[in-house]
């Protein structure tokens, strides 16, 4: 190698240098220190750990029957049912809104406002709004002759109506994402089979769906992930471990309660580990079947 | 590109001044502090807060130095202390904290400065002048860590209206507050959720004859006496209380009194600025203050201290953090606060009924019985206080949602056993 050769490859080095000791400072170094936090048994402060603890958290964490694997049930419904929802409506309002009509602007500007908001003010607008002694909604069940409802403060209503806040949160960016997908596609196809007498479902089932496919996929994979990270709107609606009887208490709600309500970072950092370890998963699964059913 | 030659030598150059500029910025944060460095205070969006921050002008006069207070909620300021004092951070000196909940962690993990020998070498400050239950929350392992700011008893607030004198006993409030219970009105509301309802709750554990733990330190919360007052207190949150109660703390509960939607209501006597506050309350023409009612084991409320004041063991302004200390806990400041109507720890200033004056006298007279019978503690008095709620507070959600409390009761009492020992080992410092 010639000296010009060797100056080259070190002044490529140096120009990459801020960005990887970016990348080493900011995501290796915190993954590596939470991996190593997660084998002792650190608690009160990070460095009280004593030493290694054998794994100790990992298996406590996987034993936990009444914290653990409820809140990764909760996560898991909490994700697939607002997920699911958001797809499918955010879906319909993308067919509504593909071709071009009057006010289309307006209404598209409208769609934007709740992902304009932050979580914690939407979760606190809610929670005024659902109220069940002062809030808006019961005075309006009530004019429709309705029961009051608890809402947030019913222990088995909680996580449906989150669900619920999410899905008015988060449809309008499925519906932007699929609406930018479906401004893609060729019109042909289409027209083809309407002369050759396809029915709008049959349109829709077997030309727009298959070539909308790849831009569903990314969608539901993009929103999957950020459902699954959910923490503020529950944790401002909620408070500490998710109500009173843990009723939203996700993986991340409780490993936020593990290291500040308990401070066990220990534990924390073990759970913090599986609950990564569960997003990889899920992640490499639904790329796994969009590959699949595009191949 | 080929003009820029880099060989081995300036290369190594390079890397070794980059390292060192680095070292000596993360160096210079723990360097000695100028005259124009801030004194910086971490401390609750509280009245007590508000009311020092008027007076800073005198402090900062008086020490030359420019101070810096930050208002946080309880929550923010919990995790700003976590965050930043896992780190050994600096730019906090004088730290307000809530005594009965974090001081022994903070003990444990030395993040509060030794103010044995300040308070007890000031005679102008006069540390045996405060009430002896806050002043022996204040002491850990022998060594005192805060100085309490500001006390806390819970109050009866009762509409005036509605009943003729408010009920003396818990029987009575029960009966009352069943009675009174109708689809417009709640007979009582209080705080539900189950790791907030706790501190609340401890006056009427106490009042049954109980306490969290036991004499020798095991749990207390499985003996009759505890199980009676979960039953008690969820029974009159169920019947008699509004729906969501559960989901209910002091932001919650406190709006429908003041609104005009319950009967009675106990809380922190603190908070009763907001029922005679005219853009919040609809009841301040008709709302009365009671002491804590006797339940079969007397009117027992809690008497704590709520807000303390330390200095964080990492500050490098610890002479000016004591200073500040000194004078807004000093004799004058706090007869001062508690005149404006901000109840303190000193004994000489409860003394002096100039400074009850700024209350209600209903309130003031209440306040005055409660600190008399008060007991120094609200929650369980252990390291992982988080924890110990919610094992305490679960037989209450249970209570409210009209569950059978005796099993979860006991299924809750075995948890909390199983943690004092943990809890009790941690406290091996």
């Amino acid at each position: 190698m010639s000296g010009f050769d060797r100056s080259h490859r070190r002044l490529r080095w140096l120009m990459l240098a801020p960005a990887l000791g970016f990348v080493g400072l900011m995501i290796i170094f915190p993954l590596l220190f939470t991996l190593h936090l997660s084998f002792t048994d650190a608690f009160g402060a990070v460095n009280a750990g004593k030493g290694y603890d054998g794994g100790q958290n990992y298996l406590d964490a996987l034993g936990d029957g009444r914290r653990f694997w409820p809140a990764v049930w909760r996560t898991v419904y909490f994700t697939v049912g607002a997920v699911v929802i958001e797809t499918i409506l955010g879906l319909a309002i993308a067919m509504l809104l593909r071709k071009p009509f009057r006010g289309m602007r307006v209404v598209r500007s409208v769609l934007m406002v709740p992902l304009l908001a932050t979580p914690v003010a939407i979760g606190i607008l809610w929670l005024l709004i659902l109220d069940p002694t002062n809030g808006i909604a019961n005075h309006l069940l009530g004019a429709l002759g309705v029961p009051p409802q608890e809402f947030l403060g019913s222990v088995s209503q909680s996580l449906p109506v989150l669900m619920l806040i999410d899905v008015w949160q988060w449809t309008p960016m499925m519906a932007l994402l699929l609406l930018a997908g479906l401004s893609t596609l060729p019109e042909e196809p289409e027209e083809a089979a309407r002369v050759d007498g396809a029915t709008s479902w049959q349109r829709f089932r077997h030309v727009i769906l298959p070539g909308l496919w790849t831009t569903l996929m990314t969608a539901l994979v993009l929103r999957a992930v950020d459902a699954l990270k959910t923490f503020d709107i529950l944790y401002a609606t909620k408070g500490p471990g998710g109500g009173s009887d843990f009723e939203v208490e996700t993986l991340n709600v409780y490993a936020y309660g593990l290291t500040f309500d308990y401070q066990e970072y220990g534990l924390a950092a073990a759970v913090l580990v599986l609950f990564t370890l569960f997003i990889v998963g899920v992640v490499v699964l639904l790329r796994r079947r969009s590959r699949e059913a595009s191949a | 590109m080929s003009d820029i030659q880099l060989n081995r030598r300036a290369f190594g150059r390079l890397l070794a001044a980059g390292a060192g500029a680095a070292a000596l910025s993360a160096c210079g944060s723990r360097g000695t502090p100028g005259p124009d460095t801030p004194l910086r205070i971490s401390a609750i969006n509280h009245v007590w807060s508000q009311a020092v921050r008027q007076r800073l002008p005198e402090f900062e006069e008086t020490i030359g130095r420019r101070v810096s207070m930050q208002l946080l909620t309880a929550d923010q300021l919990a995790s700003s202390y976590n965050v930043k004092l896992n780190a050994s951070a600096t730019d906090i000196d004088v730290m307000m904290v809530r005594a009965l909940q974090e001081q022994l962690l903070f003990a444990r993990n030395g993040w509060l400065a030794d103010l044995t020998g300040l308070v007890e070498g000031d005679a102008a400050f006069d540390w045996a002048d405060f009430q002896e239950a806050p002043r022996d929350r204040s002491i850990t392992r022998g060594k005192v860590l805060s100085v309490p700011v500001v006390t806390e008893r819970p109050a009866l607030y009762y509409r005036k209206d509605l009943v003729s004198s408010p009920p003396a006993t818990l029987d009575a409030l029960r009966e009352e507050a069943f009675r009174l219970t109708s689809r417009d009105l709640f007979g009582y509301v209080g705080r539900g959720q189950r790791s907030g309802a706790v501190t609340q709750w401890s006056s009427f554990l106490y009042s049954f004859g109980g306490d969290f733990t036991t004499a020798d330190g095991g749990s207390g919360i499985g003996s009759p006496e505890a199980v009676a007052a979960y039953r008690f207190y969820g029974e009159l949150l169920d019947r008699a209380g509004p729906p969501g109660a559960t989901n209910m703390s002091l932001e919650q509960a406190m709006p429908i009194f003041a609104q005009g939607k319950a009967a009675f209501y106990i809380d922190a006597d603190a908070i009763y600025s907001n029922f005679l506050d005219p853009t919040i309350s609809t009841v301040r023409e008709q709302v009365g203050f009671a002491p804590f009612p006797a339940g079969p084991a007397g009117s027992k409320p809690h008497n704590i201290p709520s807000w303390s004041v330390g200095i964080n063991a990492f500050s490098l302004l610890r002479d000016d953090a004591w200073r500040f200390i000194q004078w807004i806990s000093g004799p004058r400041m706090v007869t001062e606060l508690q005149a404006a109507g901000i109840p303190g720890a000193r004994a000489s200033a409860w003394a002096d009924p100039a400074t009850l004056a700024a209350f209600p006298a209903e309130l003031a007279e209440s306040m005055r019985i409660n600190a008399a019978n008060g007991i120094g503690h609200d929650r369980p008095e252990v390291i992982q206080v988080g924890r110990a709620r919610d094992i305490v507070g679960r037989p209450l959600v249970a209570g409210i949602i009209g569950q059978d409390v005796a099993p979860v009761a006991a299924e809750a009492h075995a948890e909390f056993a199983d943690f004092l020992v943990r809890d009790n080992r941690q406290q091996e410092f």
